[in-house]
């Protein structure tokens, strides 16, 4: 068997003020899987996330990412990590912090050492994927919601990760973007790890799915069986929208 | 259920040259003229050494200050921009020359008669001097934020070498005023729902909470942007364009607008000298 693309393994985690988010997380994500993270508000799931990059240094339990310890004291193996690992937010006005979108876009690869044309046709690339191409030398305050959403992914597959990790991809879209945005994200080669309580969206572009609740996995399988399951969603907070079945 | 309506377009004046780049550009008036195309770093040093020149002359020398002032207006024509609007963005100073307006009022010594006033002579001179050398510094200012962009001015600083994190700060807010701003307008609207009116000291209160609450809301928001960075591997440097080579006569293009000012100022020494 190949090395996965994310580990998690016993992944306990508390904040300062003694709160406790995680309890113990155990995950394994395959090269090439896509995996819906599920769970109600404050189930801890954008903690978890935090952790699959080091920006939450790992306390106890381990993160490996493409067989790689996450390990926030060693900034080498840091900054390697994140590269590894693309985080799209989920408010894109955060994510997209540059004057324009190109130079947006430029910042990750910029960061890895990336320059002059090797870095023109990479931005390139990465707006040709998710189909912005013409909105390069815009300023992203100018762009409508969805459009942000999709220069900001647009902004971590420039770094050519070997994970995507999307928190709430389709909160504050419109049908027709999120459409849209479920068409790029399933064109694209790469193993997912997607943050939601969309759960058609999840059951759309996701084979599997996973259930954060409490701070531990409570459920973990095929996405269809997980949703069939109406005591298990009732559980935890999780409801399927009136009239859609299974 | 098909509902037919009419489509009514109203005509706005808004948008008839737009570019695409007015994003927290409301100083920048779109021309095309050769001063809007030099480079911005020359604009910043130019626009420095102009006002440098002015500062070092004295006070006393008014023939040459009405020399400068004639200068600035050509410089103003050249680029386009409509006086009324360089008056009306002049209007900035006021506060600042506010003393500098009470001084021949307040002082000692020699007094002089102007019209039905009694005035220090000391202070009329002083006074006068910061208003003439602050239009005009204010008016070079204008000249220069309405010939760049914002975004072209913070470019320029960068390649003459202020420090980065200066540059950052200033970059950072100048991507974050439209959000703060669109924020604020939607507090207000959400206050002005549920019956709010912004009149007298009863309403600082909720004004003063709005503030604060907006305040925390950014300092959240400059939290996340962090990470973000952090996620694409931010190590305290932003991407730098490559700078092309400028050659000599554009440097001379940018520096006639101090030299001509230099000019007038040698002129007016020699000419007080004989």
């Amino acid at each position: 068997m190949n090395t996965p693309s994310l580990e998690i393994k016993e992944l306990a985690f508390a904040y300062p003020d003694g709160n406790q988010a995680l309890f113990g997380v155990n995950l394994s994500v395959q090269r090439g899987e896509r995996v819906a993270l599920l769970g109600p508000n404050g189930a801890g799931k954008t903690t978890l996330v935090m952790h699959m990059n080091g920006i939450h240094p790992t306390s106890h339990g381990s993160v490996h990412v493409a067989g790689q310890l996450v390990d926030s004291k060693d900034k080498e193996s840091i900054k390697v990590i994140r590269s590894k690992v693309g985080i799209v937010f989920q408010d894109p006005d955060d994510q997209l912090f540059m004057p324009t979108v190109g130079e947006d876009i430029a910042f990750g690869p910029y960061n890895m050492g990336k320059r002059g044309a090797e870095l023109d046709a990479i931005v390139d690339e990465a707006l040709q994927l998710v189909g912005m191409s013409e909105f390069k030398d815009r300023p992203p305050h100018h762009l409508s919601f969805g459009q942000r959403r999709r220069v900001a992914v647009a902004t971590v597959l420039a770094m050519k990760p070997e994970i995507l990790v999307l928190d709430e991809p389709s909160s504050n879209l419109d049908p027709a973007s999120r459409r849209e945005l479920a068409d790029i994200l399933r064109s694209l080669d790469i193993t997912m790890v997607m943050v939601t309580h969309d759960l058609p969206y999840a059951y759309e572009l996701c084979e599997r799915s996973v259930i954060l609740s409490g701070g531990i996995i409570v459920a973990d399988g095929k996405t269809s069986e997980i949703l069939k399951n109406d005591e298990l969603l009732k559980a935890n907070r999780l409801e399927l929208p009136v009239g859609f079945s299974v | 259920m098909r509902v037919s309506q009419k489509i009514r377009r109203i005509k706005t004046q808004e948008n008839k040259h737009h570019h695409g780049h007015d994003v927290g550009e409301r100083l920048y008036l779109h021309r095309h003229t050769f001063i809007h195309a030099l480079p911005s770093h020359l604009k910043i040093v130019a626009a420095l050494c102009f006002i440098l020149v002015v500062v070092s002359t004295p006070v006393t020398q008014w023939g040459a200050f009405l020399a400068y002032f004639l200068w600035l207006l050509i410089v103003v024509k050249v680029a386009q921009i409509p006086f009324l609007t360089l008056f009306k963005r002049a209007l900035i100073e006021i506060p600042f020359i506010f003393f500098a307006i009470l001084m021949p009022f307040f002082g000692s010594g020699e007094k002089v008669q102007v019209g039905p006033l009694d005035l220090y002579r000391e202070g009329l001179i002083a006074g006068s001097g910061i208003v003439v050398k602050g239009t005009l510094g204010v008016m070079t200012a204008i000249i220069l934020s309405t010939t760049t962009t914002a975004r072209e001015i913070l470019r320029g600083l960068e390649r003459l070498r202020l420090p980065v994190l200066m540059v950052q700060i200033a970059s950072f807010m100048l991507r974050y005023i439209n959000v703060v701003n669109d924020e604020m307008e939607r507090m207000k609207v959400a206050r002005e729902s549920r019956g709010f009116e912004a009149t007298g000291m009863k309403s600082w209160k909720v004004l003063a909470t709005a503030a604060g609450a907006l305040f925390i809301r950014s300092y959240e928001r400059g939290e996340r942007v962090h990470l973000s960075m952090l996620s694409r591997g931010y190590e305290g440097a932003l991407p730098q364009e490559q700078q092309s080579k400028i050659n000599a006569s554009i440097w001379f293009t940018a520096m006639i607008y101090p030299l001509v000012a230099a000019i007038i100022f040698v002129a007016q020494l020699l000419i007080g000298r004989m």
